[in-house]
């Protein structure tokens, strides 16, 4: 269980975040989406620490999270994969595996995660710099799952896929949701990711969650509606007139 | 109380600035763990074993040059027969660890900058930190101590192969004897002399690697900030070298 209060960031004088409140229920999946460069990868990282949030709140199970806690179980996906250039790309899978279990079976591991995302033993030694921007980008999620984790965060996870691979990628996430109970908050441009993926999802504008619902109820939502350009479905509860 | 405050704001940053970098250095320090052993032999490859070839040139070229420098100069106050014993301590004491370091800058400070920066550009410090790995620990740690075990070997090679560069150019065009060149050389030489160059090199092999990790942790975003990372280390490894150059000379002479 993840909870946002009043999150606000900014770089200069330039607002990204301005009062972010949010909350992610334990095992529930969580996308957010927004126009780009309005703050959601700025939004992760301050949840994660990685950039400090000028003001709020960030409680994990209750209590301020605790980062050692948190990231003992946590897995990301960054939107630049940013995958390890030194390591090939099973010692980047398998990076958190192999401290504490022997090479060979952390690399059967990472084999099969390679796997789940579409990639063969072949891609397996390759260095990172030796792989397309989609393959990286896989690579960096079979990282982010590689160790079962609890929590899970995914930066544009479809981005530069092929709509093929896209749905299997969005089938995937969803599927580790469902089977692990894990917690994912996922953030996508892409409305048919949201429909597979997503039990919530919340709108990122101006600096505020300007919509925050359940997927199903995603075509009534007329704040969604002017997000993707288009009018409503059918009139929402709060877009009577 | 505006000058005292435009003389106060600048001291304060700056030793706030000292405090930060030398709490750096303590953590990096300190990160030593299980697995430092491996990822300190690979940087030792790194900054050490491929530095050699540099800084025997460096050191060929100096020990040569200062053979005939005080070959010439000497030969003022006909004194020019100190030439073995005066290169020997110039190159042991001081030419070799700051020659050494210098050259070290250069290649280490800029490629420890460059490769950490990129790390930091590029997230991939970020992706360390949500696998539970401590960037100090996997990064800095193994780099400051490599540094700073390595230079004080490649001074004494440099040192070295700088005598010997002089004993080619008093053997071959200054005229004098092989065995007594080397006799001479040893014969005023003292164990301090070559101590305190050697503990000047681990010093030296700190403020390199020290400060190629701190720029590169710092970068700022994209390729120019890593260019910039990699100016500012080299330039602060420099400074830093002649700075605590002079301050170990005074501690060890005066
Ligand atoms: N370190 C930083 N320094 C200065 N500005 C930053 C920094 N990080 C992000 N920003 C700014 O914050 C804003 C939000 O960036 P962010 O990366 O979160 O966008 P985004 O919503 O993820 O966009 P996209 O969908 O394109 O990935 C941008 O305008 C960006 O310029
Ligand atoms: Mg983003």
């Amino acid at each position: 269980m993840i909870t946002l209060r009043g999150l606000t960031k900014s770089f200069g004088d330039k607002p990204v975040l301005d009062g972010i409140d949010l909350s992610v229920a334990q095992g529930e999946s969580l996308c957010v989406i927004g126009q780009s460069g309005t703050g959601k990868s700025v939004l992760l990282r301050c949840i994660l620490g990685l950039a400090a949030p000028d003001a709020g709140q960030v409680l994990w199970q209750g209590a301020p999270l605790d980062r050692r806690r948190f990231m003992a179980q946590f897995g990301m996906l960054f939107q630049g994969a940013a995958l390890f250039d030194s390591l090939t790309v099973w010692q980047n899978v398998a990076f958190r595996l192999r401290q504490r279990m022997d090479d060979r079976r952390a690399r059967a591991i990472a084999l099969d995660k390679l796997a789940r995302v579409g990639l063969g033993p072949e891609v397996a030694d390759l260095m990172p710099a030796e792989l397309s921007g989609g393959m990286a980008k896989r690579v960096g999620l079979a990282r982010a799952i590689a160790d079962d984790p609890a929590v899970i965060f995914f930066d544009e996870p479809t981005t530069g896929l092929d709509p093929i691979r896209a749905r299997a990628i969005d089938a995937l996430i969803r599927g580790i949701v469902t089977e692990t109970g894990a917690t994912a908050i996922t953030i996508t441009h892409d409305m048919d990711s949201c429909r597979i993926i997503g039990d919530r999802v919340a709108l990122l504008a101006q600096g505020r969650i300007a919509h925050d619902g359940p997927v199903r109820d995603m075509d009534r939502a007329p704040a969604l509606a002017a997000f993707l350009g288009r009018v409503p479905l059918h009139g929402g509860p709060d877009a009577a007139s | 109380m505006t000058p005292i405050r435009a003389i106060g704001r600048p001291a304060l940053a700056a030793t706030r600035a000292i405090g930060a970098v030398a709490l750096f250095a303590l953590r990096g320090l300190a990160g030593l763990g299980p697995g430092s052993g491996a990822a300190i032999a690979r940087q030792l490859v790194q900054i050490g074993w491929l530095s050699l070839p540099v800084v025997g040139l460096t050191a060929l070229f100096t020990g040569a040059a200062l053979a005939l420098q005080i070959h010439s100069g000497g030969a003022r106050f006909q004194a020019s027969d100190v030439v073995p014993a005066i290169v020997a301590i110039g190159m042991v004491r001081e030419l070799g660890p700051v020659l050494g370091g210098l050259m070290v800058a250069a290649r280490v400070a800029s490629a420890i900058a460059a490769e950490i920066g990129t790390m930091r550009v590029t997230e991939q410090i970020d992706a360390l930190v949500t696998l539970s790995a401590d960037p100090m620990r996997w990064l800095v740690t193994p780099r400051l101590w490599a540094g700073m075990l390595c230079v004080p070997v490649l001074v004494a090679v440099g040192d070295i192969i700088g005598i010997m560069g002089g004993w080619l150019v008093g053997t071959t065009s200054l005229g004098f004897n092989s065995a007594s060149y080397i006799a001479n050389s040893w014969a005023y030489l003292e164990a301090w002399d070559v101590t305190s160059g050697l503990i000047k090199g681990a010093v030296f092999g700190l403020v390199v690697t020290l400060s190629g990790c701190w720029f590169g942790m710092r970068a700022g975003r994209g390729a120019a900030g890593v260019g910039r990372a990699v100016t500012n280390a080299v330039v602060a490894a420099a400074v830093g070298i002649l700075a605590a150059n002079f301050v170990l000379t005074g501690l060890f002479f005066e």
